[in-house]
């Protein structure tokens, strides 16, 4: 099962570690060169933070990558601590790093690393070791097939780069969809377009949400019923503006999301809300359940939740008697333009951290390069809708025969995660991720705030209009602290501006300590002298 | 003089023994001015806001400046839900605490609960005594004591198939692919009919003699249990005690 409570605790436990690690501020440690050789006479123990989604086959697969691995190089054993939360691993990394017991590899996000780029040389920059010829990617004594650089699809790995440096390898991609339940949309006297725009979705929800005068409703005679909902909210906001041509930040963290065209998308949330067409996860709860209870016409969140939608879905929340048969289309995300689709790019990447010994660093290289193997790349792969993130993988024979093999099951080849991983292998070309900054994730955070916020106030009968915008465009930025980092950004100062006035103060006490035992020591170094 | 001060003081003891006597459950809650009873709480629309004098019951979590609270009163229970809360404050809600909240209502995968809410401490304590809902397992009823402290006595521990196949007596998350420290799940039953219980692990961790309990379970154990009468999709019991059937 799957609860919100941990959810957003844990998104809150990010933010709070974010700061307390900005205030804690780390030893830095030396810069990372890669050694000649790899010593193979001596043993390396690494451990390795992995994030699954809750699914017993992920864990197995990284068990299974693990002993592999350590076949293959057996003077390196690997520890694995599992996660099942991305904003858990960034909280557990962020309190490590102050006393420089990090993971050696994490499984983490873009936005993460940049956080954790505020400690001295944290993270092992990969520019030089992916490209070494010995112990590069495809390098000669690489002692298994590794993919080269060049066989890494080159937007994914171009998302990993940070100001320009290769800061991680990408482990999975995914996008989003809009599971569908297309049998509703023909009930309703609608046909599915070739590209799906807001417009069509707006409009099907509102015929879908129609009662009748004992409050059921018309499409689904149940009580409950609602058409349109949308998972992440931070993603919904993001794509739009993406959409929309309009701003969002650049990648020198100036902010512009507070903008003419938030503010007409915020108020046709509010518009669609009051009707009770649209609702959101943390309003409602996960669309899934809406959507295999036939409560439910579209329901948007990740390709790598696909094996939670349709009426055959493989895992489930809800009960079997709530089950009911329809049809399951699988389409990307509505679009303004549907000669430009844009859709977001995410899913796991991984990073390797810095050890004062390089020996045990390039131990860590070599088990992130067997994550990319075609035998983790494809397994992995198989478990949710997640895309490869290599050629290798992606055109070899055995994940051709898995992709041709959709519906033959309802469990490994699954049709509706088959057609959500199809999905994104059409249209990576329109796939797009956010600039990355320190303070790139409370930015996120902020933009599916707006949309949250607007759709309660609506519930709670407030108006929403420019005003109302206008006070949320403000509490916003003070929740999030965006005006501190837009701050930083134009004057290029430390992130640690946004702090609370009790980091700073206890920052101002520790520097003060400092001066007082520097004073000290000279004064009791004069009064030797004298003496 | 000292006969009447004598009397006086025999009338204040005996009028303050009588009032020891009588159980806090049977005085009637007073509530302040503009405060629901639980029964106009249950009436009161979704989304609606909701004021309510509660006491503290267990605590779930705390995370910048946010607590999820389990509470009640002598009517009802209240599920409150990332309720703003100081570290300090937070620190101030021992079990029985009295609190007067204000919120909204909402309906989060059939759990009612109230979000967005903030709170004042009030004077007065109150520790709900378990219920036993064992009986009403199963029948329509059950949703009326929505996360009420409640108790099941005489079940069966039932086995759960782990990944393999294999049956088990519990599960570390809901499929099996956690390790210790992370959510507990068990099927235990009555009158042949299976229910689903958690162990909450940010409610109860891996450090608790619930926790431990649970993973020494065995398929077939009679046990009674403790926990807060939690709603996922249908209910889903938060376990906080095991012990052997009495």
């Amino acid at each position: 099962m799957r609860l919100k409570s941990k959810i957003a605790a844990l998104v809150c436990a990010a933010l709070t570690a974010a700061t307390l690690f900005s205030c804690h501020g780390s030893r830095g440690l030396p810069e990372f060169a890669i050694p000649d050789e790899f010593d193979t006479s001596r043993r390396h123990e690494i451990t390795f933070w992995a994030k699954n989604d809750t699914n017993i086959n992920q864990t197995r697969i990284y068990e299974k990558a693990i002993s592999d691995f350590e076949a293959i190089y057996p003077n390196i054993k690997v520890n694995i601590r599992l996660y099942t939360d991305y904003g858990k691993i960034y909280n557990d990394v962020i309190t490590n790093i102050a006393t420089n017991t990090t993971p050696d590899v994490c499984i983490t996000y873009p936005d993460h690393i940049a956080t954790y780029l505020t400690g001295e040389n944290t993270v092992v920059p990969l520019d030089e070791l992916a490209i070494n010829p010995k112990y590069g990617l495809g390098g000669s004594e690489i002692k298994f097939d590794s993919p080269s650089k060049n066989e890494i699809i080159p937007q994914f790995l171009s998302e990993c780069k940070i100001e320009g440096i290769l800061y991680a390898l990408p482990f999975m991609r995914s996008t989003e969809a809009c599971y569908i339940n297309k049998t509703f949309v023909e009930k309703l006297g609608y046909e599915l377009p070739e590209t799906l725009s807001w417009d069509f979705v707006w409009e099907v929800s509102e015929a879908a949400a129609k009662q009748d005068a004992d409050g059921n409703y018309l499409l689904n005679g149940q009580k409950v019923m609602i058409p349109f909902i949308y998972k992440s909210t931070d993603n919904m906001m993001i794509q739009l503006l993406r959409q929309s041509g309009a701003g969002y930040s650049d990648e020198n963290g100036n902010i512009s999301l507070f903008n003419d065209t938030t503010r007409e998308i915020l108020l046709t949330v509010a518009e669609h809300v009051k009707t009770g067409a649209f609702s959101t996860f943390k309003i409602s709860s996960y669309p899934a359940n809406f959507l295999n209870a036939g409560q439910c016409v579209f329901a948007i969140d990740s390709t790598a939740g696909s094996t939670w939608m349709g009426s055959e879905a493989p895992l489930s929340d809800i009960a079997e008697d709530k089950f009911v048969e329809f049809e399951t289309a699988v389409m990307p995300i509505p679009q303004i333009n549907a000669d430009n689709p844009r859709m977001i790019s995410q899913g796991p990447s991984v990073c390797v951290f810095n050890k004062t010994d390089p020996q045990r660093v390039l131990a860590s290289w070599l088990f992130v390069q067997y994550l990319l193997s075609n035998e983790v790349q494809i397994a992995y792969s198989q478990t949710e809708g997640y895309v490869p993130v290599t050629k290798k993988a992606q055109e070899s024979d055995e994940y051709k025969d898995y992709l041709s093999r959709a519906g033959e099951d309802t469990n490994e080849h699954y049709k509706v995660k088959i057609d959500a991983v199809k999905l994104l292998l059409d249209n990576i070309d329109s796939t797009f991720v956010t600039p990355v900054f320190n303070g790139s994730a409370s930015l996120r955070n902020a933009a599916g705030q707006l949309i949250e916020n607007t759709a309660k106030s609506v519930r709670r009968g407030e108006t929403v209009d420019d005003a109302y915008i206008e006070n949320l465009y403000s509490s916003v930025t003070s929740l999030y602290r965006l005006d501190s980092l837009n701050e930083s950004a134009a004057s290029g100062r430390e992130f640690t501006e946004g702090l609370p006035a009790a980091s700073k103060a206890l920052l101002i006490c520790l520097s003060a300590a400092w001066v007082g035992i520097l004073i000290y020591i000279a004064k009791e170094k004069i009064k030797r002298n004298r003496i | 003089m000292k006969k009447s001060i004598a009397v006086l003081m025999a009338l204040i003891m005996l009028f303050a023994f009588s009032a020891c006597g009588k159980d806090a459950a049977e005085t009637p809650d007073v509530k302040g001015e503009g405060v629901m009873t639980y029964a106009e709480y249950i009436a009161a629309p979704l989304d609606s806001e909701v004021v309510v004098e509660t006491y503290v019951q267990a605590k779930q979590s705390w995370w910048e400046d946010k607590a999820t609270v389990y509470s009640q009163d002598k009517d009802g229970a209240y599920f409150l839900y990332n309720m703003s809360c100081s570290q300090d404050d937070y620190a101030k809600l021992t079990q029985g605490t009295k609190i007067k909240v204000t919120g909204f209502k909402a309906e989060w995968a059939g759990e009612i609960e109230i979000i967005d809410a903030t709170f004042e401490i009030l004077e007065g304590n109150y520790v709900a005594p378990a219920f036993d809902i064992t009986a009403i397992l199963g029948t329509e009823d059950l949703i009326n004591h929505q996360n009420k402290f409640v108790t099941f006595k005489g079940m069966t521990v039932e086995s759960i198939k782990d990944a393999d196949g294999n049956d088990v007596a519990f599960l570390y998350n809901w499929d099996g692919s956690g390790t210790d420290g992370d959510d507990l799940y068990f099927n235990a039953s009555v009158n042949g009919n299976p229910y689903l219980f958690t162990v909450e692990s940010y409610l109860c961790d891996n450090t608790t003699a619930v926790y431990s309990a649970v993973k020494n379970l065995k398929i077939g154990d009679k046990i009674d249990m403790e926990g807060f009468l939690y709603w996922y999709e249908g209910v889903n019991p938060h376990i906080i005690s095991v012990t052997p059937a009495q």
